[in-house]
């Protein structure tokens, strides 16, 4: 991890300028976006617990839900230079942790998560290109703003560039 | 109770007594099984951002094993024990010595190892469920546990999205456990949901 890496915590965001970056530990079932404006060379990074902030009355932490958390990481790499035109998405995350054999739908919150994000991205006209998602193990993720990689680590599966 | 906001001192008290109870239970049952002498120390009842959960447990990277429990009935909502990936091979030395011999370090653990793992978790939230289901006369069962052995944040993702969905904090009950023979360490946390949280203080007799 280089030394000017800003940590991301669990329903925290964050934005940098090049050459800065951004890293988020353990996503399990939470989900990381990424946003990269590659022309002025902007990063922001999110890490969501849940998709729809209009589905739960405690909604204060914008930082919480998909939907909240893009708008106010977009306004956030506005600030910093971003177009929003510009902006490009890659996610990570959404795993299902423990083998739940349940329906019950608050335990596919990953594969939800995932969903909404994607559905969301879409609503925004944010072009999505490229996800690792699912499976069942968690995943570090670093952001860099020069060149906006994305940097996936894992215990066990391996580490990629996305 | 709408928030934990509203929770006082002698709230914290009575929850770090429930801890005490339970885990003591758990401890002593986890004493039988290793054949070891188990310390455990005085519960702290957390109440925690999201951002800084995993700064209690060694870092949001530390590799554990977690074992999860669902709770039901009266009492609903989770309890996860938690221990460092090298406690977890000294248990396992401990318990199975005579079966198979310890994982080598990297090696992912055999279905025997962690069926013993699952089984350890049985017999302890069983233990702990039961003092407490004695104490609050609640009824808390537990469903069978589920395992899972990968970073302290994402394990702990699974409790904190239940959490994260009535309150921007998360209040969990964290008890410490050692023994000096095999150096394991370990907590547990029990994680009910905010209508059961305010059901035990209710029953021990503060709302």
């Amino acid at each position: 991890m280089q030394n000017n890496m800003i940590i991301v915590g669990m329903a925290d965001l964050n934005a940098t300028r090049s050459p800065g970056a951004l890293t988020t530990l353990g996503l399990g079932s939470c989900v990381g976006i990424a946003l990269y404006d590659s022309i002025n060379k902007v990063a922001g990074l999110a890490h969501i617990m849940l998709p729809d902030s209009t589905q739960i009355k405690n909604n204060q932490n914008q930082a919480k839900f998909a939907d909240t958390a893009t708008i106010k990481l977009i306004t956030d790499m506005q600030r910093l230079g971003a177009k929003k035109e510009y902006l490009k998405a890659k996610i990570a995350g959404g795993a299902q942790m423990f083998a739940f054999n349940s329906t019950n739908d608050s335990m596919r919150i990953g594969d939800r998560n995932v969903e909404a994000t994607i559905k969301l991205l879409k609503g925004l006209n944010i072009p999505l290109l490229a996800m690792d998602t699912g499976e069942s193990y968690g995943r570090t993720v670093e952001l860099f703003a020069e060149d906006g990689r994305f940097l996936i680590k894992t215990i066990g599966h391996g580490s990629r560039h996305i | 109770m709408d928030d934990f906001g509203d929770l006082g001192a002698m709230h914290f008290d009575l929850l770090r007594e429930v801890g005490n109870i339970g885990a003591g239970n758990a401890v002593t049952s986890l004493a039988k099984l290793l054949g070891h002498k188990v310390e455990m120390t005085v519960p702290a009842v957390n109440l925690v951002e999201f951002k800084d959960i995993a700064n209690c447990l060694g870092g949001p990277e530390s590799i554990v094993v977690g074992v999860l429990i669902q709770i039901y009935e009266d009492v609903q909502g989770f309890m996860m024990f938690l221990l460092p990936k090298e406690s977890a091979d000294t248990v396992l030395t401990a318990m199975m010595a005579d079966y198979a011999p310890p994982a080598p370090a990297g090696e992912p653990y055999t279905p025997m190892q962690i069926s013993a793992l699952i089984e350890m978790g049985n017999i302890l939230s069983s233990s702990y469920l039961g003092s407490l289901s004695m104490l609050t006369s609640l009824t808390m069962l537990p469903q069978p546990p589920l395992l899972s052995i990968d970073m302290a944040n994402a394990i702990l993702s699974v409790p904190m999205i239940e959490f994260g969905k009535v309150a921007d904090k998360a209040l969990f009950i964290e008890s410490v456990f050692e023994t000096g023979v095999g150096g394991i360490s370990g907590f547990f946390l029990l994680i009910p949901d905010m209508p059961s949280f305010a059901r035990i203080l209710k029953s021990l007799g503060v709302g």
